[in-house]
């Protein structure tokens, strides 16, 4: 239950902080796949970008890494651990190393910015702590550093998370996922109800937090010319398979042809 | 194809499809409504009279009887009622948030939440004179008997109201926060509750407020307070008594409501 600066490695000799996702399965209704059988491992660094049409699986993929989706078959290997088989207290303790953040920001409305990102503490302080909000100095000093570190600065710290502009939320929802000192951070299309301008902005704080954290970052995220400028790594998905995986500058236009199905989803 | 055959019907059917089962329940409801009162017997002669003989009562009620003697039985009834609203309000509150979030279907396993549910319906089957006379014959005539009738009708209703503000939360900031390994207890407290609070407390002073009323109600029955005070005036056909007692319990009827407005922000 003591939080490692990195997991343990995995199984296989994988690096540390390493993911590696075997025969991945998942169906909603029974025999119809939105998952087909995926394996992917994805190295304990950098930024990693999932691209692909709406409706592929991208989304279900990275929910089944922190067991917010429950996958049907397959193994999750991360810090010594099948996350696919954990349960109750195991899970929540996996979970509290996995940071996510959302589409649409998912911060709780009526709490505070600072009282938003104490949420990542959750995983390590007891409840009751929670409930009378006395939080460890650290995690609050922690909280105050991170505020200026997403470009917030201190004086949001008590502002309600509905006062906030979409961009400004995001920055709250990556600090919350900072908060948890994760080994691995989910990104699920955190640029998409977003404008062109803060979406750069985003991921650009995404990459740092990268780099800064020495963390992997996943990123789902349709927008490929985002995803060629800031990701080491792309991984095309379509219906429910994984179609390209390499380099950005290894992704052509017969590539993206596949992932999208024709010249329609490039534009 | 389609859009041709379509367009054969009337533009105004197409738009606005006629709905034949909600007018039908319109008409039933209309037809048994008559049935029902010309079973009643309502007449015309019948009304009048009651209009003469609530004449000569109100008659009577005038003017309010100020005694010191009966002052004195009004407000030690009237403390009394207010003792047992504020009582059964924060007892009853204070059990139906467990109860509550026991019946969200969104946040706890089925067999739980339909058990509670389960509870809640019997909760609010009767009303709450009735389960009034069931602790009277339990626990004896005074205001025991109506604090624990009135917590059983408060736990009906707030526990139902509550469970169902719970289901309307947004689950999108609880996915969020159980995420990141929070327990049950830490989702309770940083992702449920925020959601949820400000509508309780809502529903907590809208309850003290109810619960003065009903009160006075379950008194009559021998749930002690106020109401058993009134009973007696009736039976003793102190009319202008019992209207000193119901001036009293408007007085303090509008008095709580100002009071739940202001609690109602400061807790928010």
């Amino acid at each position: 239950m003591t939080s490692h600066p990195h997991p343990t490695p995995s199984e296989a000799g994988a690096l540390p902080g390493s993911l590696l996702i075997k025969g991945l399965r998942k169906e909603y209704r029974a025999g119809q796949p939105v998952l087909k059988d995926i394996s992917l491992t994805i190295e304990g660094r950098g930024l990693t970008a999932i691209i692909g049409p709406s409706g592929t699986g991208k989304s279900t993929l990275i929910r089944c890494i922190n067991r917010l989706v429950d996958p049907t078959a397959g193994e999750i290997w991360f810090g010594g651990q099948d996350l696919a088989s954990l349960r109750g207290a195991q899970l929540r303790a996996a979970r509290r190393r996995i940071g996510m953040v959302f589409q649409e920001y998912n911060l709780v409305e009526r709490l505070s910015v600072i009282e938003n990102l104490l949420c990542g503490r959750l995983g390590y302080v007891p409840a009751w702590r929670a409930f009378m909000r006395r939080f460890p100095d650290a995690d609050i000093a922690r909280a105050f550093e991170l505020l200026d570190a997403v470009g917030l600065g201190q004086d949001f710290a008590t502002r309600r998370a509905d006062q906030l502009s979409g961009g400004q939320r995001q920055r709250v929802g990556i600090a919350r996922a900072v908060m948890q000192s994760p080994a691995l951070v989910l990104a699920d299309e955190p640029t998409s109800s977003l404008d062109p301008k803060t979406s750069v902005e985003i991921m650009e704080l995404l990459a740092k937090v990268s780099s800064d954290q020495a963390v992997p970052v996943i990123i789902n995220i349709h927008n490929v010319e985002l995803a060629k400028r800031f990701a080491q790594r792309i991984i095309g998905m379509s219906r429910g398979a994984v179609v390209f995986d390499g380099p950005p500058d290894a992704l052509r236009d017969d590539h993206l042809r596949e992932i999208y199905g024709g010249e329609g989803g490039l534009a | 194809m389609s859009v041709v055959a379509a367009s054969a019907a009337p533009l105004r059917t197409r738009a606005f499809p006629a709905q034949w089962s909600a007018r039908l329940a319109w008409v039933g409801l209309c037809l048994y409504t008559i049935y029902a009162a010309s079973l009643l017997d309502v007449t015309l002669a019948r009304f009048v009279q009651g209009i003469e003989n609530g004449a000569r009562f109100f008659d009577r009620m005038f003017p309010p009887n100020l005694a010191a003697d009966k002052l004195a039985l009004l407000s030690t009834g009237m403390l009394e009622s207010i003792q047992i609203a504020i009582l059964s309000t924060f007892f009853g509150v204070l059990l139906s948030l467990p109860l509550g979030l026991m019946a969200a279907r969104n946040l706890t396993p089925g067999w739980l939440s339909w058990s509670a549910r389960g509870l809640i319906a019997v909760l609010r089957s009767f009303h709450s004179v009735i389960v009034a006379i069931l602790f009277v014959k339990a626990v004896g005539f005074g205001a025991l008997a109506g604090i624990l009738a009135l917590i059983v009708s408060t736990m009906g209703f707030i526990s139902k109201l509550f469970a169902d503000a719970v289901e309307e939360m947004s689950m999108k900031q609880v996915e969020a926060v159980r995420a990141t390994g929070a327990s049950f207890f830490g989702v309770l407290a940083m992702g449920v509750f925020p959601q949820v609070m400000a509508r309780f407390i809502g529903f907590a002073t809208y309850q003290l407020d109810s619960n003065l009323r009903n009160s006075t109600m379950v008194g009559l029955v021998g749930g002690g307070g106020i109401g058993a005070t009134l009973f007696t005036a009736y039976q003793r056909f102190d009319y202008d008594f019992v209207l000193t007692i119901l001036l009293a319990i408007i007085a303090i009827i509008m008095a709580m409501e100002l009071v739940a407005g202001r609690l109602r922000r400061i807790f928010q």
